[in-house]
């Protein structure tokens, strides 16, 4: 059997890649699929634990983080399209209304 | 052995798919390579004994999720402006995003190798799970143990629908 850390490791290695992506990228939807990647990472920490404690309840937690990603990006897509409407562009610096 | 050599293939994909999303210019392209990702951790799951989790990776992240994803990138039809690359304004920021990212790898790696993992461990071993079945336990996990969360998200979903028809509609009336 695969020693559990490797999957632990990939795990981690998915989450930076997800955190960098948030922090180089400028449009908008590409940093929302930015943070669904690091959602994945989680994911994959949960079912790896869930393996390892042979135990069900990561594959459940699992189960309700999809949910909550599912009604993250149907809200999250909306502002987006809002927000493209009103400004004509997904840029994250040009969308600096609440900035002070 | 055959399980290991399976783990490094999907790995490998799973991680230049990840890097590909980030460092791809146009966002079709950062979707299509994100679906690719979860399909290959959807075999890393199969791998851990999760297969019902597995399907439903394929199902509502790779199916339902990505799809509207890439409707709204065509939708938006953005244009050239938008695209990455041209503009800078922040000094410094991508070689300090990047160096930032490998401290959390290292550290997150560091954390993973040294820390001894111990919890008490459940009854459903892999030979357990394989007897009733993986769907099965999730479904009745669901329905005893998780009845309270799992109508807490059946109303969450019914928020989100809600709130996105709200979001995104044209206001008619203006005043």
């Amino acid at each position: 059997m695969i020693p559990l850390t490797w999957y632990l490791i990939l795990s981690g290695i998915l989450f930076s890649i997800g955190a960098v992506g948030v922090l180089i990228k400028r449009n908008a939807i590409v940093i929302f699929m930015c943070i669904e990647l690091m959602l994945n990472a989680v994911n994959l920490a949960f079912i790896t634990f869930s393996r390892q404690l042979n135990s069900m309840d990561g594959q459940i937690f699992v189960f309700f983080i999809m949910t909550v990603a599912a009604a993250e990006a149907a809200v999250g897509l909306a502002i987006i399209i809002a927000i493209y409407r009103n400004k004509a562009t997904v840029n994250v610096d040009d969308i600096n209304l609440m900035k002070w | 052995m055959l399980e290991s050599l399976l783990f490094l293939i999907m790995g490998s994909i799973t991680v230049v798919c990840a890097l590909c999303v980030v460092f791809q210019k146009n966002p079709i392209y950062s979707a299509i390579f994100l679906i690719q990702t979860m399909v290959s951790l959807a075999v890393l799951y199969v791998l851990l004994h999760a297969q019902f989790i597995a399907a439903i990776q394929v199902m509502i992240y790779a199916g339902a999720i990505m799809v509207l994803f890439i409707f709204v990138i065509m939708l938006l039809n953005l244009s050239k402006a938008d695209e990455e690359g041209e503009r800078d304004n922040l000094f410094f920021q991508k070689p300090s995003a990047i160096i930032l990212g490998f401290i959390l790898v290292v550290m997150i790696g560091a954390v993973t190798l040294k820390t001894v993992s111990q919890g008490v461990k459940g009854e459903y071993t892999p030979e357990t799970i394989s007897q009733i079945g993986n769907t099965q336990l999730v479904g009745k996990m669901l329905f005893t143990k998780y009845v309270f969360p799992f109508e807490i998200a059946s109303i969450l979903l019914f928020a989100a629908i809600i709130g996105a028809i709200i979001l995104a509609k044209k206001r008619i009336i203006e005043d």
